[in-house]
């Protein structure tokens, strides 16, 4: 199993400071209520991430229940037509069909530690939430999921899917409806509740410390892909893509790369860039680039992917793009779209809408030449396309109608 | 007179301090609820600055923020009206961060006190993030007024007191904004354990919803502060009126 022991010192993609901040990102904006709940968190994680008995059980519970570790796949007839090399690592595979279950089974382990008896979680595509309720019915913990109405409506399946697993599924109606709401609810019961409750929250976003401890967790997939490209390639991959919504599964992957020479592309949403189109702002616990207007009101997000619907963006991946190690290029919907069926046809893989982001750009950028020929590139895959299809097939059929 | 030496003298005079709030450009005669509140009992008056994402407000307000921001409420045409309102009690306002920070933290403390406003409420800026506007609050002469919550342990407690301006807001309950049936235990162990360590005067919000409950608290509060019960009756549409009433009730209840 790899090591997930974290690289020590405050070099890119390390501890953050001792305020919580990436750079001039990140923080602790949030109620004096959960204050100290924050604290607790990071002495628990602390505590937790420096005993070996503890990543003992982490990557035991990865590997015999959640399937770890994912192959990375080569795909030869989609790397024929692109002139490139394509590797995908393979999160789709996981037990609940994405990269969530690495930081949810971390969070639920530390839940336990806690003493805590409650989670609750926010969730966009419903991913994150199916993990939540998952590790919930593993430990027999109480679970609350928030979920805007417009996603509970596009993610029914996933919807039904929590329920069965035990947990409550909240839909949210404040706003626009989506992830950002369902973090604001989300924030309200923990408020509330906090003595009581753990909040699972499922990407590199909000207080500290959130965005460091989630990209801790998600540090398997990227210590993984570095030992199999390596395996495959014989040398680290010449690009390395992750979709980005909050960013999770991005700096997984990206700290698996941060200090070769690998270019790390983080792929937006068009209708949800906030390194694209926002500039720093102060929401969800988090200083971190924000979509907003003149104001500071807080822009809605719109993207086809329930999970990448999201204004803001996590800290450490503001840094990033503010240091230029890292740079965050979007896709727009249609080209998505154009993508997702593309890697069904060419691979027999149906991904995420989230992860066809990621796809999407590396077509784009090996049709505009942005890739030369022969070029090495890792996609992380960070989930299954499933819950996507019934969204997909009414897409596809209003465009033949 | 700053917010802080108000509301010391009419404490020190026997007085319990009564805080309304006021969603900021909720309707278009929330100016004159303002004025009204003052004239009904009120000793200082904090108005609410809509955010697009309130995550320490229940229901009721969340509610009346996205009715003002959709009416067109901005943070600058807020305080410009403010400037104006002559209301004989101090004004604060609260707001989210991102509304200072996108302004600016030397910008919107001075335009703060250009409008005449006494103090500022930031309920997601605890005191760790709190410096940099401090600062510039400081400067321009604006009271910020900092939170303590029941889960807060005593040593930071101390610390939120020392560096609180002009009263110490308590929330009385572990939870958003929102009425409550009654009154909770928690909001009289914090007023007992904020009186403890601080000669601030110390006023209690969150889950105080009419008159009985305000008499309840401030016997160990210096004060409280009422929103939503405020809110929700302006948002069913007493007016002016209607909420220069709940106010004077409210009066009646802290004078016994």
């Amino acid at each position: 199993m790899t090591d997930t022991q974290s690289l020590p010192g405050g070099s890119l993609m390390g501890e953050p400071s001792e305020t919580g901040r990436f750079g001039e990102f990140g923080g602790r904006f949030v109620p004096e209520s959960l204050v100290p709940a924050c604290f607790e968190l990071e002495a628990a994680f602390r505590t937790a991430w420096a005993d070996p008995a503890f990543h003992a059980e982490y990557e035991a519970l990865l590997r015999d229940y959640g399937g770890r570790p994912t192959p990375v796949t080569e795909c030869a007839n989609l790397s024929k037509q692109l002139g490139i090399r394509l590797l995908l690592k393979r999160e789709d595979l996981t037990h609940t069909g994405s990269h969530k279950i690495n930081n949810v089974v971390g969070q639920a382990l530390l839940t336990k530690r806690m003493g805590k008896q409650r989670v609750i979680a926010e969730t966009g595509a419903g991913q994150h939430g199916v993990a939540t309720a998952t590790a919930a019915a593993l430990f027999g913990l109480d679970c609350v999921v928030y979920m805007g109405e417009v996603d509970v409506e596009r993610q029914a399946l996933n919807v039904f899917r929590m329920r069965l697993l035990g947990s409550e599924v909240v839909p949210v109606a404040s706003g626009s409806r989506t992830l950002k709401d369902a973090v604001n609810e989300a924030l309200r019961d923990w408020v509330a509740n906090v003595e009581s409750t753990h909040y699972c929250l499922g990407s590199v976003m909000g207080p500290h410390p959130y965005p460091w401890m989630v990209r801790e967790f998600q540090r398997i997939l990227g210590a993984e892909a570095r030992e199999q490209c390596r395996a495959v390639l014989g040398r680290d991959p010449d690009v390395v893509a992750a979709c980005v919504g909050g960013g999770s599964n991005a700096a997984g992957t990206f700290s698996g790369f941060v200090d070769t020479d690998a270019r790390l592309v983080g792929v937006e949403a068009a209708g949800g860039a906030a390194i694209g189109r926002g500039i720093p702002g102060v929401v969800h616990g988090m200083k971190s680039f924000l979509m907003q207007d003149e104001h500071g009101q807080v822009a809605e997000a719109h993207s086809i992917s329930a999970g990448l619907d999201y204004p803001g963006v996590g800290p450490e991946h503001a840094h990033l793009a503010a240091s230029g190690r890292a740079d965050y290029p979007s896709a727009g919907d249609e080209e998505v779209l154009r993508a997702f069926e593309l890697l069904a046809r060419s691979e027999g893989i149906i991904p995420a809408l989230e992860s066809a982001h990621a796809i999407a750009w590396v077509v784009a950028a090996a049709e505009r030449g942005e890739l030369a020929p022969g070029t090495t590139v890792l996609v992380t895959l960070s989930g299954r396309g499933d819950k996507d299809v019934a969204q997909v097939m009414d897409m596809v059929n209003a465009r033949t109608s | 007179m700053s917010l802080e030496d108000h509301l010391r003298a009419r404490r020190d005079a026997g007085r319990k301090l009564l805080v309304p709030y006021v969603t900021g450009g909720l309707g278009d005669d929330w100016v004159e609820t303002v004025r009204a509140l003052a004239a009904a009992g009120a000793d200082a008056i904090e108005v609410g600055i809509p955010f697009s994402d309130p995550v320490m407000d229940g229901p009721v307000i969340q509610q009346a923020s996205e009715r003002a921001l959709h009416a067109g409420a901005t943070p600058g045409g807020i305080v410009r009206a403010l400037s104006g309102v002559d209301a004989g009690v101090p004004l604060a306002v609260m707001t989210y961060y991102n509304l200072v920070f996108r302004a600016g933290h030397e910008r919107f403390a001075s335009s703060l006190a250009t409008a005449g406003i006494a103090g500022c409420i930031l309920p997601d800026l605890p005191l760790d993030e709190a410096g940099e506007w401090c600062a510039a609050a400081d400067a321009a002469g604006v009271a910020t007024i900092l939170l303590a919550a029941p889960t807060t342990p005593d040593d930071r407690l101390a610390a939120i007191c020392e560096r609180s301006r002009g009263f110490v807001y308590a929330v009385g309950v572990l939870g958003v904004t929102g009425e409550r049936s009654s009154l909770a235990a928690s909001a009289t162990v914090i007023a007992k354990r904020l009186k403890a360590v601080t000669d601030r005067p110390v006023l209690v919000g969150v889950g105080v919803s009419n008159a009985e409950q305000a008499r309840q608290v401030a016997e160990a509060a210096d004060g409280v502060v009422v929103g939503s019960a405020l809110v929700r009756r302006l948002l069913e549409g007493a007016g002016p009126e209607g909420a220069a009433a709940f106010v004077a009730e409210l009066r009646a209840g802290l004078d016994g």
